[in-house]
């Protein structure tokens, strides 16, 4: 089993802002657009650096939607800035007429996705966001696990032309992937091997899946698992790959089961490899005030978790 | 010395092809359509500064955005007519695997359109955003956007027009087409608006009525004065005076004909007040 250090925790967020950081310096045609959240992205250093290229658009998604749309007539880059609830439910309509049916190359950057946004509660936290971008003809979805896979997905998308939405958090987590990695549009990244059970984890989950790792290991059960950073267009061959070999599987994710991760591998398995499959993910329900880890725990999306999806589904093989 | 004969013929033939469109299909929108033949055809012919073929990112020309998509059929016919596409193509309007979709698309690739429209209250922020991308590359041309009065009724207009002034986004015209009317009758009926003058100016543009909005010569006056008054700090915005339905007698003002198309009958009275000009598709 390989070992993952913790690097020093990060925020998800924070690797967002380096990597803007990195791209004001690169790549002359990226702009910044945020709905009064410059703290929260942090893109304060993309702006001291290229005040020109950013645009403050003030309490208002949608019309930020429309205008990133608008920069890409021109040859510009834009990155939307502001909570995934506010990129994604608020400004669907948006989304989907001015930049996924249009075609524009718009990156709609999302933090605060998912529970742990943590005391804001419900009208803040979505738990929906995936499976309203999947559904979007066109569009890729990305959901990054730790801080350098956020920093590296950030400059990767900006080389992408299509429409994107990255999705990333609020809170401080285990930053565990390489420094400076080559991020892949699409590409799964394998962190474990083992025999027993698959385990396809995105986003915050990643990181729990690896502790769920250590935990089956000492219960003499090896795991798979699979950092699934790209949701569409899904890595449907590594998956595959593995459940051929493991005969079973278990996604995590820090979202609805309905339209997300879970729903994409279930559909690839059943057209190929039907496959018994648990799903550790919100059971289509609202958020609620508490700390990140209280509502991991409550909502079952934790390393526990992740331990008792792979035990279950191990005895349904 | 503009032609002012020579625009009155085109928009002749762009009637004509308002309605034989829609009249094909049996469906689209050939009242608003008609009622901005004057206005689209002057920008296209007279104002705007195009370069030949179309490109999307439209560096080094001025652009315009319509973001009443539902009044594609004068928008196709102009665009047709300014050699975007053949005009041949005005036949598929509507018509499953045409590039001439009910509400315009840049999906298809067709030659001329920059965004998809017609989910209402979308294209002034486009617009906005392509005319800060020309900031940006320092070209100096003039973004044009047309919307409906009806159309201000969605909320996201108001969010545009709040951030163009106070961006200074002058390097922009913004004309809405008041014709006074939307699907469920008078826009004064439905949802009385107040004074969009006074709104506008309230969020800080500088606004000008074209009282004659059908008229080709109070339009090419129209336009040029917001042409002067653009690019000094401030965005403009043209309140567009207009009958709907235009041209065609028994079209003009009423919503009636907002979503609907003619029958044979009527197609010839209206083809017959509008003779062929420039040659028919």
């Amino acid at each position: 089993m390989k070992t993952y250090e913790n690097t020093g925790s990060k925020d998800t967020r924070s690797g967002f802002g380096a990597g803007m950081t990195e791209l004001g310096r690169t790549n002359p045609n990226v702009v910044s657009l945020c709905a009064d959240l410059i703290g929260s992205l942090k893109i304060q250093t993309f702006i001291d650096e290229n005040p020109e290229r950013f645009f403050q658009i003030g309490i208002a998604e949608a019309n930020m939607m429309g205008i990133a749309a608008g920069l890409t007539i021109g040859g510009k880059i834009p990155f939307t800035g502001t909570f995934a609830n506010f990129s994604t439910g608020r400004v669907y309509d948006q989304i989907r007429q001015s930049i996924a049916y249009s075609d524009k190359n718009v990156k709609i950057c999302a933090s605060h996705a998912g529970l742990t946004l943590g005391e804001d509660g419900a009208t803040h936290q979505i738990l929906e966001d995936i499976g309203l971008m999947k559904m979007l003809p066109g569009m890729t979805v990305i959901n990054t696990c730790d801080f350098n896979q956020t920093k590296a997905a950030t400059i990767a998308i900006a080389d992408h032309v299509g429409p994107v939405y990255l999705r990333f958090g609020r809170p401080v987590v285990p930053n565990f992937t390489p420094a400076n990695q080559t991020f892949e549009i699409g590409k799964a990244v394998q962190l474990q091997e083992g025999n027993d059970v698959t385990i396809v984890a995105t986003g915050h989950l990643v990181w729990e899946a690896l502790e769920a790792t250590k935990v089956l290991h000492a219960q003499g059960i090896t795991a798979d698992v699979i950092d699934i950073h790209t949701i569409k267009p899904l890595d449907a061959e590594a998956i595959l790959a593995s459940v051929k070999k493991t005969g079973c599987v278990v996604t995590a994710e820090e979202h609805n089961y309905l339209g997300g991760l879970g729903e994409s591998v279930a559909r690839e398995l059943s057209q190929s490899l039907p496959t018994p499959q648990e799903f550790v993910a919100t059971q289509d329900t609202f958020g609620e005030s508490g700390t990140p880890a209280q509502l991991m725990e409550k909502y079952g999306l934790n390393a526990d978790a992740i331990v008792k999806a792979a035990q279950k589904v191990m005895t349904r093989k | 010395m503009t032609d002012i004969k020579k625009l009155e013929a085109f928009v002749t033939q762009v009637r004509r092809d308002i309605v034989r469109q829609v009249h094909k299909v049996n469906s689209g929108h050939p009242g608003g359509s008609l009622g901005c033949a004057e206005f689209i055809s002057v920008l296209y012919q007279e104002i705007m500064n195009r370069k030949e073929g179309f490109d999307m990112d439209g560096i080094d020309e001025d652009l315009f955005f319509l973001s009443n998509g539902h009044i594609s059929p004068v928008f196709y016919s102009v665009l047709a007519r300014s050699g975007y596409f053949p005009v041949e193509e005005l036949n598929t309007f509507r018509l499953l695997n045409s590039r001439l979709q009910g509400h315009p698309t840049t999906h298809e690739g067709l030659p001329g359109i920059r965004m998809a429209s017609g989910s209402l209250g979308q294209g002034l922020s486009v617009a906005i955003g392509a005319a800060q991308a020309k900031k940006l590359n320092n070209d100096n041309n003039t973004v044009y956007a047309l919307m409906g009065d009806g159309e201000l009724q969605e909320g996201q207009n108001w969010e545009a027009i709040m951030y163009a002034s106070a961006k200074k986004v002058d390097n922009f015209i913004a004309t809405v087409d008041l014709n006074g009317q939307q699907i469920d009758g008078s826009t004064d009926h439905v949802l009385n608006m107040g004074s969009l003058r006074a709104k506008f100016e309230a969020f800080g543009w500088i606004v000008l009525d074209i009282e004659k909005g059908n008229n080709i010569e109070a339009i090419l006056t129209g336009i040029k004065e917001a042409k002067e008054l653009a690019h000094n700090g401030k965005p403009v915005c043209i309140l567009l005076h207009t009958i709907m339905g235009h041209g065609v007698d028994f079209m003009m003002g009423t919503h009636a004909w907002h979503g609907k198309a003619p029958n044979d009958e009527q197609l010839a009275s209206a083809l017959a007040q509008n003779p062929e000009t420039l040659g028919d598709y």
